[in-house]
């Protein structure tokens, strides 16, 4: 062979060798399972928003966002402009409207984070780097609650901002705020959990944003249209035990009990003290078991 | 035009393994909805009404619609193995009808035989609200198989779209603005159920002879652009 090619400085002169192409061993340092770790956090989370995705797949998550915006920035316009005293949503109410939305974001997202890398049989790949399952789990789940985060929270600064413009009490409006940012928090976790384990059992994304919707708005919708029976045929002690059964009222109930939100249920006052505590129970719980169905499912996963 | 082997591919496709849970789900859902109102409630035939037309036309016949319609050629088209299909001497023509006879059979299977049960247990069928709710099911069935297949062949969203129109357009908008309520695989379905129930129980804003039209001519005219969409397709590749 050529001599041209520089000889590693390490390999001592062996005259057993054949072939010396001149590959070196990496000495430098190295980042290790936290940093993976972090990498998969962030890139997940920017892919949650279609960054350092193609154009077309920024489009959704863009005009999702968007939308989750635009009704805060007008109510905002409208409180400026007509020096109200205080605005015309409740923080800890903004997410419950909106819901929709965030249930479209959430279908649409949560797949393209875990079912694409089942599909493509990515998984195996990243555990022969230094990361465990448990990294794995905690980095996609951390990353699609931050990203539900970000997309709940945002119009809830907005109108933070907007009340402070518009001359409101400080101490009061930032007090409602910190509620509204405590409930879409816990919002953002559970709901981050259901999708991902959703989206997890499948990886044919189109089912997975199937499932995804389907969970959170047919419970959403059939314990609503339970209540409303039960309310109307005086069964008003069962009323704050079926807000158990679906996501978004278990937010709700969490936060009229504990969050001075005013209550979604119809004209009840919302769950006492004592339900609420059933409830956060209960969405610590839900919480808990979709990290561990999570860690359950990537036990084994495509080898 | 309707070829047994496709169908018997697309049958095992959107019922194979877990993938009917999720439609078995939203049936057994209104199932229990309807004893739960019944044991509550007793038979009445108002609020019969409004749970078929709440829960059952509302949401489980557009989802059931949108899980079949797409289901039933969007995975071939999203992972490629469409290629083996479309390379064998079928017409593409025909792939689409077979594909969307069996969306449709499914989605009715799903769909409106659930919503006759489930209005059998709400009032056993007191003033022909079962039947009404079924019929509209059975039409929503083939208008909105059709749609969302041809969704199915137009985009790699298309469950995402599905159910933005189904969900945001004939709930959101369609409670919000009267105009949108025309233009509602929904609300044409509810028509027909007006004329079998007869009088104001069931409510529709399109006349019928419109509604009939309109389903007709969305049905024909999205059909016929999924053909033409599968006999120009390109295979994008993974983003």
């Amino acid at each position: 062979m050529s001599t041209q090619i520089p000889q590693p400085s390490q390999a001592a002169p062996d005259t057993t060798q054949i072939h010396n192409i001149g590959y070196r061993s990496y000495d430098g340092p190295r980042l290790g399972r936290a940093y993976a770790r972090r990498s998969l956090f962030s890139q997940s989370l920017r892919g949650a928003y279609g960054l350092g995705r193609s154009a077309k797949s920024k489009v959704l998550p863009m005009l999702l966002f968007a939308v989750m915006c635009v009704p805060a920035l007008i109510i905002v316009a409208v409180a400026v402009v007509t020096k109200q005293s205080k605005l015309s949503i409740e923080y800890t109410q903004y997410a419950i409207f909106l819901q929709v939305v965030i249930s479209i974001y959430l279908a649409s997202q949560a797949p393209q984070s875990v079912s694409r890398d089942l599909r493509f049989r990515t998984v195996p790949l990243y555990f022969s780097r230094p990361i465990e399952r448990g990294d794995y789990v905690l980095a996609k789940f951390g990353a699609m609650a931050s990203a539900l985060f970000i997309l709940t929270a945002t119009p809830l600064l907005i109108l933070w901002i907007g009340s402070l413009l518009a001359k409101m009490d400080f101490a009061e409006q930032t007090k409602m705020f910190g509620q509204g940012l405590v409930s879409v928090a816990l919002l953002s976790v559970l709901f981050g959990g259901i999708g991902l384990v959703l989206a997890a059992l499948t990886p044919r994304r189109g089912f997975g944003v199937a499932a995804v919707i389907a969970v959170l708005t047919v419970s959403y919708g059939a314990v609503s249209t339970l209540m409303g029976i039960a309310f109307a045929t005086d069964n008003t002690g069962a009323i704050q035990w079926l807000g158990l059964f679906s996501p978004m009222t278990l937010i709700d109930g969490v936060q009229s009990a504990f969050l001075g939100a005013p209550p979604g249920f119809p004209e009840l006052g919302g769950p006492s003290t004592g339900a609420g505590v059933i409830y956060v129970l209960v969405v610590l719980a839900l919480i808990a078991a979709s990290y561990g169905i999570l860690m359950r499912r990537y036990r084994k996963v495509g080898l | 035009m309707y070829n047994p082997t496709v169908a018997r591919l697309t049958y095992r496709a959107l019922l194979g393994r877990r993938r009917a849970l999720i439609l078995f789900l939203l049936p057994a859902m209104l199932l229990v909805i309807a004893a739960a109102v019944r044991a509550f409630n007793g038979a009445d035939d108002q609020v019969a009404a409004d749970v078929l037309g709440g829960f059952a036309l509302a949401t489980m016949v557009p989802l059931i619609g949108v899980i079949a319609g797409t289901g039933a050629i969007g995975p071939e088209i999203d992972d490629g193995s469409i290629v083996y299909l479309l390379s064998k001497p079928v017409k593409r023509s025909s792939i689409i009808f077979t594909k969307l006879i069996v969306a449709i059979a499914v989605t009715m299977v799903f769909s409106a035989v659930p919503t006759f049960v489930a209005g059998y247990i709400l009032n056993g069928n007191g003033q022909q609200v079962a039947v009404a709710y079924t019929v509209a099911a059975l039409v929503a069935s083939i208008a909105y198989s059709a749609l969302f297949l041809l969704l199915g062949t137009v985009s790699r969203h298309a469950v995402v779209i599905g159910l933005v129109y189904a969900l945001v357009w004939e709930t959101l908008f369609g409670s919000l603005i009267a105009g949108a309520r025309t233009l509602s695989v929904q609300q044409w379905a509810l028509a027909l159920a007006q004329k079998v129930t007869g009088d104001g129980l069931i409510t529709s804003d399109v006349a019928l002879p419109t509604a009939v039209a309109l389903l007709a001519a969305v049905t024909v005219v999205a059909t016929w652009f999924a053909g033409h969409k599968l006999s120009r397709l390109t295979l994008a590749g993974e983003e």
